[in-house]
């Protein structure tokens, strides 16, 4: 696991009930803007099915360094806050990185008493995508 | 036709509040958001609304069912709520989970409970303010009413004998099908059989909203469900979806938009009813025949 992924778990569950949740709120903030040029060529994105709001992913670079890109609207501060939590975890990060943090990460987070599971999933089904999209990234190389 | 038109037609016009009306009101009630997405309310809400977490705070915790009086009692302390307040619920996703507490409350009795018709995003829509301050809430001393669960709730067993007569699936057309067995873009959450409970009409619950997420008027609403099924105000109705949520709403403008005397939420829904042993279902888009 990444040491930013391992940081991430460790800041959750060291904190209790609605600090979780003022926690997953910043990292909601914290999503970077998707870059313009994606909003010129949506094919580039992957719709997240797995999600109940309109997330969307893409995966650029190669296999030492993997850039990942999230669009995710305000309105659905929660998913965006998933979003956030991978971008932190696994931006800029080789493949090798990428596919080796674990399927079961989003419930290491300790939300799953907070946060209904059909949310929970959505977030592996993020994480399910990103790691498809960079295997896929580094077989075409 | 305007809004408080539109209402004023509805067989329960008090039930619904306009932005307009919340706007003049807002010192006067409580206003309660209750979000599908548990973090919107923090991201900002109307000034003095105070959040209810349909997720963490409705749900006895060790039973699949709700909170007991003394808990509801405790919770609506927690929130400033007295048993006269007047509490006006609104939400997101055209009022599905506001819908869902409106129900809540009502199995506990509160008198005054309105809901905002648009909900969150007409609020939103209307130019209403959105502030993240929290506002200070004090215990009212709530009494503890227990819950009342023989007029708006219906169980399994009230189901089985209730096939044949006026029940709605409020789910996807694919998921009264047995096509899916959980909604569009949502992961499954667990049943092992898809279909729908025999006889059941299908009314998907977001048909009896419009694109602004108000409520259809009252001639639409009619159409959806009574024209289209046979069914008529002097039937005893039962609403199920998958865990009595998006029934809510339906329940909602069953009892109170259109007037029907006897409307039940199965809150159980396809998550029991599609696990249950020796329980009957049907599969393909015809209601199907009681066995």
């Amino acid at each position: 696991m990444t040491s930013a992924a391992q940081n991430i778990i460790e800041e959750f569950n060291f904190l209790e009930g609605s600090n979780k949740l003022e926690l997953l709120l910043e990292f909601s903030e914290a999503l970077p803007e998707l870059e313009a040029r994606f909003g010129e060529h949506p094919e580039l994105l992957e719709r997240v099915e797995e999600c109940q709001s309109p997330v969307f992913i893409a995966v650029e670079g190669n296999a030492d360094r993997v850039s990942l890109h999230f669009s995710a609207p305000r309105e659905a501060p929660t998913t965006r806050g998933f979003a956030s939590i991978l971008n932190s975890a696994l931006n800029n990060h080789s493949a090798e990185q990428i596919l080796g943090l674990s399927d079961d990460y989003p419930s290491m987070l300790g939300l799953d008493s907070l946060i209904s599971p059909l949310r929970v999933r959505g977030m592996r089904g993020m994480l399910a995508r990103i790691k498809r999209k960079t295997a896929e990234l580094i077989d075409q190389k | 036709m305007d809004n408080q038109s539109k209402i004023a037609q509805y067989s329960d016009p008090d039930v619904l509040v306009t932005t307009d009306w919340l706007t003049s009101n807002l010192s006067k009630v409580i206003a309660v958001e209750s979000n599908e997405d548990i973090l919107l309310y923090d991201t900002g809400h109307i000034e003095g609304a105070v959040k209810l977490d349909w997720h963490t705070e409705l749900n006895h915790p060790l039973r699949r069912d709700y909170l007991e009086g003394a808990a509801f009692a405790a919770l609506m302390d927690s929130k400033g709520i007295g048993r006269d307040d007047t509490v006006v619920l609104y939400g997101d996703r055209s009022n599905w989970w506001a819908t869902y507490a409106f129900w809540v409350f009502k199995l506990f009795g509160h008198e005054n409970v309105h809901l905002l018709d648009g909900g969150r995003a007409k609020w939103i829509a209307d130019g209403g303010a959105l502030t993240t301050d929290k506002p200070q809430t004090t215990s009212s001393s709530y009494p503890v009413v227990e819950r009342n669960d023989t007029e708006i709730r219906a169980f399994r067993d009230e189901v089985l004998s209730h096939i044949g007569q006026p029940l709605v699936d409020v789910r996807s057309p694919e998921e009264y099908s047995g096509e899916r067995l959980h909604m569009p873009d949502f992961p499954n959450e667990g049943a092992t059989r898809g279909g729908h409970i025999p006889t059941a009409a299908s009314i998907p619950w977001s048909r009896a909203v419009q694109a602004d997420e108000t409520f259809r008027p009252l001639n639409e609403l009619e159409e959806l469900y009574f024209s289209n099924t046979g069914f008529n105000r002097e039937s005893d109705f039962i609403a199920y979806c998958r865990i009595g949520e998006r029934s809510s709403h339906s329940w909602f403008v069953l009892k109170y938009l259109l007037g029907v005397k006897n409307v039940r939420n199965y809150d159980g829904s396809w998550t029991e009813w599609g696990n249950l042993v020796g329980a009957p279902i049907a599969t393909g888009s015809n209601p199907g025949s009681a066995v």
